[in-house]
């Protein structure tokens, strides 16, 4: 061996630890970057989620149409709609709304017919659960009646913010970029 | 100790008792209160500071759950080890197996007998104590051998064969570069080593002259090495060797070697801090005799925790080196180095019998420049990097 490559070696050893002492050391002051979820957060992880996140699925049954799209999108068939027509009023009568989350895949399919944004994806993600059951949620505790879009602009106050919720879901989620623009240019 | 029970005896305490059973009841007492008081919680504690310094410096949080700001991890991971099933493998050598982690606990804990500290508290100050402290370390060699061995593996056996030869080849160095302490104290008591310096810098030998200084740092990493401290701990290299001698076992065992591996740390503090930093020594602020044991212990105690934390800190940074590099280290470079600082320490010493005034305030402030340059990376790097910063150390 040399002597300049011993002595160079050496002296190598020394700076290049030095320095990255010096590295590492910088990182006793620096704040860490845990996430120290569940329970020492800011704010709760959910509401740190963006709108579209892919989180667990909701139905808003007040501006539900029936119209049984989300049921036919579903490509593992996880959802169970049961609407009929009451014969008395006429009207779309829902008796059953079942999502089975256990077998939910999060594709985001039903969400993106559906034509006033009542199912969609909300950012919840703590589904841990006992039991296979008590994953299916049930919306339809007893029969409702299916919403009927108005003609003209919706008034009243309770299904307004839903609905405006609703359709700003589809358009963000749902609606492709080049029909997006075209309906800015309209409005 | 001797000292102190005298004392007691000529108040009046303990009448009627010879003085050998006081004696040796005074010593077996200090012996536990230090094993069951001292060593085990230190041991303890280090694991669980060991985890919060590597998480900050690798911009995590670590273990904060258990206790206020999880000091309490170490009692929780203690129980959960001691409730363990102590399984012995059924190829194993049993004896050897159940024998192995036993020796390895008394070759560490004997090594506190001449540690010292405070001026007046060591359990035995012993006129040949460092080599006391070379020798009953070296037993834990045995006992990883043995580990290695019983455990019937091959990983076991590698990471056995492997510390021995990395701890003996490390003692050369090691043992080098405690001799220019010697020469200068001519005494291997550590009390007496300790006697010899003074409280202020430049008064400890690692100031002393430029070679004590380089002696210094070889010792650092010698130790480090015996200490299968990384970067040199491939005796338990996970990615080669699962864990190496500890692979086999589990419960109370497991945690005795763990035990020695993290008290070892304060023992390589504690030995740098007596040999090279000026040990208890502190300045002559009282005459009162326990707030002046008090301040001694908490000197050397904060000095030796100092070198405990470099080491977390070292470990944190540097990855390990491959076994050729380890002996290279060693044989080509540690050795002839420290030799030549033996052979120039004893030359200044004939130079300079009292030693060199100029010398040794020019290595003061040569070590300072070192630290204070340090810190000027430190700031560098933070410069550039913009982090956000949290200087609490809590979390």
């Amino acid at each position: 061996m040399r002597k300049s490559s011993y002595i160079g070696n050496i002296v190598s050893t020394a700076t290049t630890v030095f320095e990255g002492l010096a590295v590492t050391f910088s990182h006793f002051v620096r704040k860490p970057f845990t996430v120290q979820y569940p329970d020492r957060t800011d704010l709760r992880v959910q509401d740190t989620l963006p709108f579209r996140y892919r989180g667990i699925l909701e139905v808003d049954l007040e501006i539900c149409t029936g119209c049984l799209a989300c049921e036919r999108a579903c490509p593992i068939d996880c959802i169970v709609i049961d609407a009929k027509k009451d014969p008395q009023t006429k009207a779309m009568l829902l008796t059953r709304f079942d999502i089975d989350l256990a077998k939910c895949m999060y594709c985001g399919l039903c969400s993106e017919p559906c034509p006033t944004g009542s199912i969609h994806h909300t950012p919840e993600f703590e589904g841990a659960d006992y039991s296979l059951e008590s994953l299916v949620r049930r919306f339809v505790q007893e029969p409702v009646v299916a919403y009927k879009p108005k003609k003209g602009a919706e008034d009243d106050p309770e299904i307004l913010p839903l609905l405006e919720r609703g359709l700003r879901y589809v358009d963000e989620f749902a609606t492709p970029e080049s029909k997006k623009a075209g309906a800015a240019a309209e409005s | 100790m001797q000292g102190f029970l005298d004392r007691l005896m000529a108040q009046g305490y303990f009448a009627g008792v010879p003085a050998e059973v006081v004696y040796a009841i005074g010593m077996v007492g200090f012996g536990l209160v230090v094993v069951l008081g001292f060593i085990l919680t230190v041991a303890g504690v280090t694991t669980f500071v060991e985890r919060r310094v590597w998480a900050r410096i690798q911009s995590r949080v670590g273990p904060n759950r258990v206790g206020p700001q999880g000091i309490l991890q170490w009692l929780a991971d203690g129980i959960k080890l001691v409730m363990k099933e102590d399984v012995v493998p059924h190829d194993a050598d049993p004896r050897l197996f159940r024998l192995a982690p036993y020796v390895v606990t008394m070759g560490f804990v004997a090594t506190f007998v001449v540690i010292p500290f405070t001026g007046q508290l060591v359990i035995a100050d012993m006129n040949v104590g460092i080599l006391y402290l070379t020798a009953v370390t070296a037993l834990v060699v045995v006992g990883i051998l043995m580990a290695g061995w019983g455990s019937n593996n091959k990983w076991s056996l590698i990471g056995g064969i492997r510390s021995a030869a990395q701890i003996v080849s490390y003692e050369i160095p090691a043992g080098l570069s405690i001799f220019p302490v010697v020469l200068l104290t001519g005494t291997l008591s550590m009390q007496g080593t300790i006697q010899a310096q003074g409280w202020a810098p430049y008064h400890w030998f690692v100031f002393n002259s430029p070679f004590t200084f380089a002696a210094f740092f070889i010792l650092f990493i010698s130790i480090l090495a015996e200490g299968n401290r990384t970067p040199f701990d491939l005796p338990e290299a996970e990615t080669e060797l699962v864990a190496g001698f500890v692979t086999e076992y589990s419960g109370v065992r497991y945690l005795m070697f763990f035990l020695v591996e993290w008290g070892n740390l304060y023992v390589i503090g504690a030995l740098m801090t007596t040999l090279y930093l000026g040990g208890w020594q502190i300045p002559p602020v009282t005459s009162n005799a326990v707030v002046q044991n008090v301040l001694q212990f908490l000197t050397f105690f904060l000095k030796s925790y100092f070198w405990v934390l470099v080491a977390m800190w070292i470990r944190a940074t540097l990855p390990r080196v491959r076994v050729d590099q380890l002996m290279t280290t060693c044989w080509k470079y540690l050795v002839p180095i420290a030799f030549l600082n033996l052979i120039g320490q004893a030359v200044w010493i004939v130079l300079f019998p009292d030693g060199s005034r100029l010398a040794q305030a020019l290595m003061t402030l040569l070590g300072f420049g070192i630290i204070g340059y340090f810190f000027y990376r430190v700031v560098f790097h933070l410069r550039r990097a913009r982090p956000q910063m949290q200087f609490s150390p809590l979390s």
